[in-house]
């Protein structure tokens, strides 16, 4: 951020529940099958069908107002009328002036607080494919509209405008994620679209001066995209302020491609939607058993399993910045079970942490498959020194690929074995003898050379050697 | 004293083998195929439908089952409620040709009751109109004078009834659409509780105001049909889940005990012969036992104003969906938004354009406050205004409407004179109570006169053993010389 202005973010994140069926009627919730096939009078919005609302939806909805701490209150829906052609009723059925969530706020993992306005509930639009050189509208020779997705529940979480970098926008955007993944009500995926985010962006000289103008950015689909989008954005409005200019309120579209944002509508070319109460529906008055009931069954939330991990690893007193940032791996990607197993079962704890978020990690969905059993009985070998890291990785690889199997088995078919130590001093030796420079170096207190010496090593052993022992030699060498 | 059943008769007489479903239908069928030229109460006759669902009946009778309480009895239905595979138009051009892929829950339970579906009537385009003429398939002559509109906008199936093309009809009452139509045509009309009668399967006109209701020659049947087509429905979430009113069984129970109130601001603007059958169905009602008093109901005055800035407010958005896209007309343009204006300057016939133009204003940014904010405020006033007038009085009687049917045309030039026939008819859509329009008798001209009975929410039973003494105390009118007996 330039010096001398301060950024002011707001997001707006549409998330899809994770419902069997649709908001308004029973057709599957599954987008992406053959195109129209989960469709029925009420979603492609035909001539007297009317909407009746899904409680699973509604209580989906409710896990993310207790999950954001916010107050859960009973709620209508109104008509948000315009014309488009993936929209089957020309309006969307949409919470306005009473959402079903309000007041409530996140917590980010740097400690800071941002709060949340609303998180209420809407219908999805149908998808609309151009057909055409451009993908955009402009330029297509047709349209296709998939009404799979129409009807589809979504929960629009406005965040207040308290976020004051990229880095911040982009830790709420994924701690928000893991909070809907974790409170069972969305599968949180920005590059599949089951969530989208938009940013308000403004700046302004300094913490006491009013909001700047702001601009809203929309075809954010990823959390990289997120931060490169404000970061562009903030630069474009402070060079137009800075130029003696303003900043015009609108509606600007990502490219990613060329890293900036364009021009998508103005103002003035602001929709009058010409909200008003939906009379097919009946206002929701959850009853507070009710709530509580959706609160009792969702399971616990990112801050608290990053706090059960920090524990395990022996408070957050000793935790490094490392750790923490595996911690927030581990726990995003839903693998937090895996640490805790390896834990119960006897492994070092930073070791269950760093095979998980660095290795495991890399193929989170085929870990999040893998037995327990086999990922433990592999870190226990790999903790009691039977299997060297490199040995590990290579056996844990086939066991995700497998999705569990006998660790023992896998890497006796490899013909890994641990070294014995006598040779593994005899190698150390050599390698120390063919490097008389790096060795001087290292005596003289050049302790980043450690790591060449156990490449070394490695490679003459290919992989066999144990890297803790090998710098344990090296260490005994110099003293 | 029992009130004539001439429906209920009919079912019996096919329930019980008497009669088949089929020789029944045939003979309502030669009767519109005879008739209905100079009438035009259909816009669809299902010949095919009807003979194979009488056919279905007979069997169900062959087989020793019950094909239930409607057994082989020919309803009409109004063009807005959806029949698989049968075209629905709601008399518009841009609906032209549609067949819905499901049936409205009514159709349903109409089927499940051994109802067999004669055709689809013609009524204003999207229920906008008290007279049957904003139909693009052209107005619905009056049976008792075929010079003279049915009403509206359910004509087609209250003339329907009114010429004995059919025994029974189903309309729809955002305004007084059932109600009115019925006094013009001399038969019985009903507009039930909102939330009796599922909604879904009707396509909407006024989505908080809309409400299907029966047609018959009497308040018995017409009791008759409601009992059938009431009663929850999970696909409609503004369905009362409760029992619905029971009518049939207290249909006979007199009025004595009753409090009737006779509003004074309904006769106000009420022509003098109407007004003097109205105060001759009082005095029947008093002679009947029930205490009689004239009350004012002052708030009902602001609800033609109310009405029309939330009906039209609703429609603007319900009829958004006719956008050429996927069904219905299309007219093409170069681009999308070009095309949906096209179709719709196309589709959409003048009443219609105008009540969108008018809803659109309404909900406009600026505007939805001064008007269709302030007419919400007016609807809870009427509804607090008949909440105090059922303190003292357990039903409320007036006209149904103003006058007798009036010419074909002679209203057509000037809205707010139309607007004005459903002056009487339209607190209730506003309250959602509900309403029974009974023949009684005719004015000066020899034209039918409805006598309206109003009650508060789920008074059903209470408004209709009222009908029915005023039924019974009702001058002979004579029958329409077109169409049959019934």
């Amino acid at each position: 951020m330039k010096p001398g202005w301060e950024l002011v973010v707001g997001l707006e994140v549409h998330c899809e529940l994770k419902t069997a069926t649709k908001l308004f009627c029973g057709c599957p919730n599954m987008f992406g099958d053959e195109p129209n096939t989960n469709v029925c009078p009420v979603c492609l919005g035909l001539p007297g069908s009317l909407p009746v609302i899904n409680q699973r939806a509604v209580e989906l909805a409710m896990a993310i107002g207790t999950a954001l701490n916010c107050e859960i209150r009973p709620s209508t829906f109104h008509r948000k009328n315009y014309f488009y052609p993936d929209q089957a009723k020309d309006y969307q059925i949409s919470q306005y002036d009473e959402p079903i969530n309000v007041n409530g706020h996140l917590d980010l993992p740097d400690g800071s607080r941002v709060g949340i306005e609303r998180a209420h509930m809407e219908e999805d639009t149908g998808k609309t494919t151009h057909a055409g050189s451009s993908g955009r509208i402009h330029g297509s020779d047709y349209s296709l509209v998939d009404y799979n997705r129409s009807g589809v529940p979504l929960v629009e979480i406005v965040s207040a405008p308290d976020m004051r970098s990229s880095d911040q926008a982009r830790a709420y955007a994924s701690e928000l994620r893991a909070v809907l993944v974790a409170s069972g009500a969305s599968d949180g995926k920005m590059e599949e679209g089951s969530m989208r985010v938009d940013a308000n962006v403004s700046v302004r000289r300094g913490p006491d001066d009013p909001f700047g103008t702001r601009c809203e950015i929309k075809n954010l689909n990823s959390v990289r995209s997120l931060g490169r989008a404000i970061d562009y954005e903030a630069d474009r409005q402070i060079a137009l302020l800075e130029a003696g200019d303003v900043v015009v309120q609108q509606t600007r579209h990502w490219d990613e491609d060329a890293g900036r944002t364009v021009t998508l509508r103005s103002k003035e070319e602001a929709y009058d939607y010409r909200y008003f109460l939906e009379p097919d529906l009946v206002p929701l008055v959850p009853d507070a058993e009710w709530i509580q009931a959706v609160a009792d069954v969702m399971g616990p939330l990112p801050a608290v399993l990053r706090s059960q991990l920090v524990e395990l690893l022996g408070g957050p007193e000793v935790v490094t910045r490392a750790q923490t940032d595996q911690v927030t791996t581990v726990v995003d990607l839903g693998l937090d079970g895996l640490v805790t197993a390896a834990v119960a079962g006897g492994v070092a704890s930073s070791l269950a942490l760093a095979r998980t978020a660095n290795e495991a990690a890399t193929q989170a969905e085929a870990a999040r498959g893998i037995d327990p059993v086999s990922y433990v009985a592999l870190l226990t070998m790999e903790d009691r020194g039977a299997l060297t890291a490199t040995q590990s990785k290579a056996v844990l690889t086939e066991l995700l690929e497998a999705g569990g199997g006998d660790p023992a088995t896998i890497a006796a078919a490899k013909g890994f074995e641990a070294m014995s130590e006598d040779s593994l001093v005899a190698t150390v030796a050599e390698v120390v003898a063919s490097h008389p420079d790096q060795w001087s170096r290292f005596c003289d207190g050049e302790d980043k050379l450690i790591g060449f010496f156990t490449g070394e090593v490695m490679k003459a052993t290919k992989g066999k050697a144990d890297g803790k022992a090998v710098a344990a030699e090296l260490r005994r060498l110099r003293s | 004293m029992t009130s004539p059943r001439p429906a209920y008769h009919l079912a019996n007489a096919v329930r019980s083998g008497a009669r088949s479903a089929l020789e029944v239908a045939e003979e309502h069928l030669a009767a519109i195929e005879a008739g209905d030229s100079a009438i035009h109460a259909f816009n669809l006759v299902t010949a095919d439908l009807a003979r194979r669902q009488a056919v279905a009946v007979d069997r169900t009778v062959a087989d020793g089952q019950d094909p239930g309480p409607l057994a082989g009895v020919p309803v009409a239905l109004k063009d807005n409620l959806c029949t698989r595979a049968v075209p629905t138009t709601c008399s518009s051009r841009i609906l032209a040709g549609w067949c819905p892929p499901y049936d409205a829950t009514v159709v349903t339970r109409l089927r499940e009751a051994g109802a067999v579906v004669l055709g689809k009537t013609n009524m204003d385009e999207f229920a906008m109109g008290s007279s049957t003429e904003t139909s693009a398939t052209g107005p619905t002559r009056n049976p008792h004078h075929t010079g003279r509109v049915p009403g509206g906008s359910s004509g087609g199936s209250a003339a329907a009834v009114a010429a004995g093309f059919a025994p029974l009809a189903l309309g729809s009452d955002t305004g007084g659409s059932i109600r009115q139509p019925a006094a013009l045509c001399g038969v019985v009309g009903m507009k039930p509780t909102y939330g009796t009668v599922s909604r879904y399967g009707l396509v909407a006109f006024a989505s908080s105001l809309d409400q299907i209701g029966p047609f018959a020659h009497t308040v018995a049947d017409a009791a008759l049909l409601f009992d059938v087509i009431g009663g929850h429905d999970p696909c409609d979430s503004t369905s009362l889940n409760r029992p619905t009113p029971r009518v049939l069984s207290v249909l006979d129970d007199g009025v004595a005990g009753l409090t009737i109130g006779v509003v004074s601001e309904f006769l106000d603007g009420a022509a003098p012969d109407v007004v003097a059958r109205i105060r001759s169905a009082a005095d029947a009602l008093a002679a009947a036992g029930a205490r009689v008093e004239e009350v004012s109901v002052p708030e009902v005055r602001f609800g033609l104003s109310a009405y029309y800035l939330i009906a039209p407010g609703e429609a603007s958005s319900n009829l958004a969906r006719y956008d050429g896209v996927r069904y219905g007309l299309r007219v093409d343009a170069e681009d999308t938004a070009a095309m949906n204006a096209a179709t719709r300057s196309a589709g959409f016939g003048a009443e219609v354009k105008r009540r969108i133009m008018l809803g659109t204003y309404v909900l406009s940014a600026g505007y939805m406050d001064a008007y269709y904010n302030q007419a919400l405020r007016v609807r809870t006033r009427i509804i607090e205004g008949f909440a105090a007038a059922y303190e003292r009085f357990d039903v409320l009687l007036g006209p149904t409407a103003p006058t007798t049917a009036f010419s074909l045309g002679e209203k057509t030039g000037d809205p707010l004179s139309m607007y004005l026939s459903d002056v009487c008819t339209i607190p209730s859509n506003l309250a959602g109570h509900p309403a029974i329009s009974v023949p009684f008798g005719s004015g000066d001209d020899g034209l039918p006169v409805g006598v309206q009975l109003l009650g508060p929410a789920l008074s059903e039973g209470t408004i209709m053993k009222t009908a029915a003494v005023v039924e019974a105390a009702a001058p002979e009118l004579p029958a329409p010389a077109l169409g049959v007996p019934a």
